[in-house]
């Protein structure tokens, strides 16, 4: 029988649940890499067994983890434990080393971007948020980091290059960085295209690349934020997190810091969909695995209060592609819950029916194996959830 | 041979227990023990001190003999003590967080 495996990371280290394809009994492994925060653990679609974690440190810095047996055991990749020595010699133990390009060959290297009081600020890496695996090489794999850049590794994690024409491209002095730092926190990579990406920056925008990452251009356009009083802004935006379906690889949903947002054209422009939502501000959004117009968003009452409106948890769900949305409240807390859902915790599987998972700052992880209908909490008291993602295990 | 103590969290990096020991040839000094450190245990590197610049990290400590020594030059030979290794190297995460 099929089932699902969520990879969760939270504020005090990372977990593994597992479940057969009902979706009802879980088991918990975990915490891995305790008392470390973990803000994102991904699985290779091109081998499951392949999984990437970022763990990370205020005292320690940054470690890239790997597994390639579905989590049951990790390495830093590159330095195995107990080989201090191979026939090359001492590993070079890279993985962890994330340094800007610099170089005049490859582009127009930047070396400050805008700081919170308005001045030019050096780039200064302080952590990985988020790693997307290639949808077709597990050992080639993305990782967006802190001060917002874009690397790449194509040898599952050992050594890290960055794809420099992404802060290279003009815009970048222009770039600040949101309350949560200035991150590049989405990666979303085009199934019918393999040299098209998107990645999503907190407080810059989206971007979109069509050559594999050498050049890059901003796609903001019909975006609208109230603390940016040109309406034409090409970059600045505080884009929280971007999404696509499979099946319509030109069709981007957008949850804007404020505002829900559709774009028909690959991100050349964007309307709002915000429609009937109790509030449009929010941090996740993703799509239904088999219906590429049905959507999930869980909006948060505002800016200043990052909890659900009313003391409510409810997920919003629109099938008809935004405008028109379904708050979804059956097995979710109704009362009295003041918890958030990040912008990486929200996943879906692609079982029939469509399961959808997300984790709070609580420390619940939800799941519903009916897209949506009911929920039960997978787990309830786990550290603050940073990010979810969930593989289908045939 | 020189003992090192380090946090819990590079232990569990370095899957050891305990202190570690180190080998070093010429001057006992912050530098050559993090450069031994990383030599036998490279999965610690990036972890202590910076790849690039080779700063300490600002969260870290070096103690020895009841002597905080993170604002001594890197170079500055650590203390008798030390390099007889009566007494270890003593790498601090400092007191902060939650």
């Amino acid at each position: 029988m099929s089932g699902v495996r969520l990879l969760v990371g939270t504020r005090k280290g990372a977990f593994v649940l597992t479940a057969d394809g009902k979706r009802e009994k879980w088991d918990v492994s975990g915490p891995h890499f305790a008392g470390w925060e973990v803000y994102h653990v991904k699985g290779s679609p091109a081998d499951p067994n392949r999984l990437y974690a970022s763990q990370t440190s205020g005292w320690f810095g940054q470690i890239i983890q790997r597994s390639d047996d579905g989590g049951k055991s990790w390495t830093q990749p590159g330095t195995p434990p107990g080989e201090r020595t191979t026939p090359e010699g001492a590993p070079k133990a890279e993985s962890n080393k994330f340094v800007y390009d610099t170089s005049a060959e490859t582009g127009k290297p930047l070396t400050t971007h805008q700081f919170y009081d308005g001045t030019q600020h050096p780039w200064e890496f302080k952590r990985v948020w988020h790693l997307e695996p290639s949808l077709s090489d597990p050992d080639t794999v993305y990782a967006g980091v802190e001060d917002a850049a874009l690397f790449r590794s194509k040898d599952g994690g050992k050594n890290w290059k960055e794809l420099s024409g992404l802060r290279g491209h003009g815009t970048g002095p222009k770039w600040q960085p949101g309350a949560g730092g200035m991150c590049l926190h989405t990666v979303v990579l085009d199934p019918t295209n393999p040299k098209r990406i998107y990645v999503a920056i907190s407080a810059a925008g989206a971007f979109r690349s069509d050559d594999n990452g050498e050049t890059w251009k901003p796609i903001n356009r019909g975006l609208k934020s109230q603390y940016i009083p040109d309406p034409e802004a090409e970059v600045g935006h505080c884009v929280h997190r971007i999404a696509m379906h499979r099946a319509k690889p030109g069709v981007l949903f957008m949850q804007k810091h404020w505002d829900v947002m559709r774009s028909d054209n690959a991100g050349d422009s964007w309307h709002e969909v915000s429609g009937n939502l109790p509030t449009d501000f929010g941090f996740p959004i993703d799509v239904h695995a088999h219906e590429p117009e049905t959507v999930y968003v869980v909006p948060i009452k505002s800016d200043s209060e990052h909890f659900p409106p009313d003391g409510k948890l409810r997920v919003y769900r629109s099938r008809t592609g935004g405008n028109e949305w379904e708050a979804l409240t059956k097995g979710l807390p109704q009362r009295d819950c003041y918890v958030n859902v990040l912008r990486d915790a929200m996943a879906v599987d692609s079982l029939d029916k469509c399961g959808v998972y997300f984790g709070t700052t609580g420390g619940q992880v939800y799941g519903s194996a009916d897209a949506g209908d009911t929920w039960a909490p997978v787990v309830r008291d786990l550290p603050a959830v940073l990010s979810v993602e969930v593989q289908t295990l045939p | 041979m020189i003992r090192v103590l380090l946090p819990q969290h590079l232990r569990g990096l370095a899957h050891i227990t305990g202190e570690v020991q180190v080998d070093i040839a010429g001057p006992v000094t912050q530098r050559s023990v993090v450069d031994a450190l990383e030599a036998s245990y490279p999965m610690l590197r990036g972890t202590i001190r910076d790849h690039v610049t080779q700063q300490r990290r600002p969260f870290l400590r070096f103690f020895a003999c009841e002597e905080d020594l993170s604002h001594e030059s890197i170079d500055t030979p650590l203390p008798d003590a030390v390099v007889s290794g009566k007494e270890p190297l003593l790498i601090i995460g400092a007191i902060a967080g939650g």
